[in-house]
């Protein structure tokens, strides 16, 4: 029995699991149109770019579905506590799984647009890295949502620093260049988008684990200190 | 402000899981401690501790036979009607020990007002059904002064309007839930300071139920309120505090959108998302 059976009813436990189960497929789509966007860019390969930026149509329409379904369970259901939270969790995590869709859309396009020379190997890497980064964040706060772990959830919390490190750090070099060199601004202003759209998708992944956090422990964590957070975390389970 | 008003308003303020925000100032209306219920050998109710606080509406919820009802008949003294029913522990109104022997039970039932499941006029007319109690209880003098008690209790219960011009027809003519309002008129006629509702929408269709829920939320300016109910949703619309009762215990009160959204206890959480424990 998982966090969510249990009921009575054994369709409201389906009708519960579906809503997740769609978030998770939304969220592994999504998950696969950043790995594309971050190798369309780092390889040149405008062809995938393009394939990037036609899946986002298809993660508006699970968006879509999924908010009638969550609907449909609150007007039959009128779903109680853990469920409630759940339902919540699930109506505002494919929010933020749709805007990471949209920035994986973003860093196609700068592609895309790149009319000037590509940039060097180095500042490639830096964003192929710092892509790593947030591609397994997002990873994680799906796995996070989808068992509940409010542990998993505050672990990936704090690697959002990481990545706003590196957004800082790729911020700083390019605008270095830019400065030294005003013939690299194009390319300077595409990486900065490109590390601009990495650093939100991070912090559209912390937005998912505070949701998991919410609905494992009853308690809102947005905006709370990374110490309140432990807090509320290590709380004794009921 | 008197003494035992102070005190009484420190023993709330001193109460750390009545679910009230602890910076509002809030009055305590009664007061149950380590209250026990049998009937014969079987114990129905395993000690409970309860507050309840003036001017709030109060819902007990439960499955079937967790003495959510026993434990509401405790606070006006009506299992006193059973003969095999016997209750231990304390409960005080204002204060004062509802089971004091030398208490006037039936005064006591006109503080602590009652309605019930299934609507229950008497087979006398609307305005007898009204002025029955405060003839009972000499609040009236002179017809006028009744007059204007069935007048203002049927205005307080939502029913003036529609049966003012009928006032000598029989209350058992109205509908359900015209029915259970004339009730809650009848009741509110004694000028009681808690009522207690048993279920009072079981028997009633959904806009009867609204309107009730409606005057409920009314009510509760001058009254303090306690509701059993089976319907979740009920509490959870119409009360200020929501108490879980199961087996015979009272597993937790608290302030009713915490109950809802956050439970404390896992038994609360089951019981209100439809789980089997």
């Amino acid at each position: 029995m998982n966090k969510i059976t249990g009921h009575y009813s054994q369709s409201y436990d389906s009708e519960l699991n579906e809503a997740v189960d769609r978030l998770l497929t939304m969220g592994a789509l999504v998950e696969q149109q950043l790995r594309d966007a971050i190798k369309a860019f780092i390889k040149g390969d405008r062809e995938l770019a393009q394939q990037v930026i036609q899946t986002d149509r298809k993660v508006n329409t699970y968006e879509i579905s999924i908010e009638e379904h969550c609907l449909e369970i609150i007007a039959r259901r009128q779903p109680a506590a853990r469920d409630l939270r759940l339902i919540m969790g699930v109506l505002k995590s494919i929010n933020d799984v749709e805007r990471v869709g949209d920035q994986a859309e973003h860093i196609a396009k700068q592609l895309l647009e790149e009319d000037c020379q590509r940039p060097t190997d180095a500042q490639l890497e830096d964003i192929e890295m710092m892509g790593d980064k947030v591609l397994h964040m997002l990873q994680q706060s799906l796995k996070a949502f989808k068992e509940m772990d409010a542990a998993l959830a505050l672990a990936v919390l704090k690697q959002d620093k990481l990545v706003d490190n590196d957004y800082g750090r790729i911020l700083r070099h390019n605008l270095t260049y830019m400065l030294e060199d005003t013939r690299q601004i194009t390319r300077g202003l595409h990486l900065i988008w490109v590390a601009r759209a990495l650093e939100r998708i991070g912090d559209h992944a912390q937005n998912i684990c505070e949701f998991s956090i919410f609905i494992a422990k009853g308690k809102n964590v947005s905006h709370l200190t990374e110490e309140e957070v432990e807090a509320v975390v290590d709380k004794g389970k009921k | 402000m008197t003494r035992d008003h102070q005190d009484r308003i420190q023993q709330v303020q001193s109460i750390t899981e009545t679910g009230h925000s602890m910076n509002q100032q809030t009055e305590l209306k009664m007061k149950a401690r380590d209250v026990k219920v049998y009937y014969g050998n079987d114990q129905a109710i395993k000690g409970i501790d309860m507050d309840v606080v003036k001017n709030e509406v109060l819902a007990f919820i439960g499955p079937s036979g967790c003495g959510k009802s026993t434990f509401l008949r405790c606070l006006n003294r009506m299992n006193d009607t059973i003969d095999i029913c016997r209750v231990t522990g304390t409960i005080e109104l204002d204060g004062q020990n509802m089971y004091d022997p030398s208490l006037d039970v039936v005064q006591l039932r006109a503080q602590v007002g009652m309605v019930f499941q299934k609507p229950n006029p008497f087979p006398k007319s609307i305005y007898d059904n009204i002025a029955y109690g405060p003839k009972l209880h000499g609040l009236a003098s002179k017809k006028s002064d009744l007059d204007d008690i069935v007048e203002s209790s049927l205005q307080k219960a939502g029913l003036w309007n529609e049966v003012k011009d009928r006032l000598d027809q029989p209350g058992t003519g109205l509908s359900g839930g015209q029915q259970q309002r004339l009730c809650i008129a009848r009741t509110i006629a004694v000028s009681p300071e808690v009522i207690l509702m048993d279920e009072p929408c079981s028997a009633l269709d959904p806009i009867a139920t609204s309107i009730i829920e409606e005057l409920i939320d009314e009510l509760k300016a001058n009254f303090t309120i306690v509701m059993v109910t089976h319907n979740m949703q009920q509490a959870a619309r119409v009360s200020d505090r929501t108490a879980f009762f199961h087996l015979g215990e009272l597993v937790e009160v608290g302030a009713t959108n915490e109950v809802f959204t956050n439970p404390k206890h896992k038994r609360t959480e089951d019981y209100i998302t439809g789980r089997y424990g």
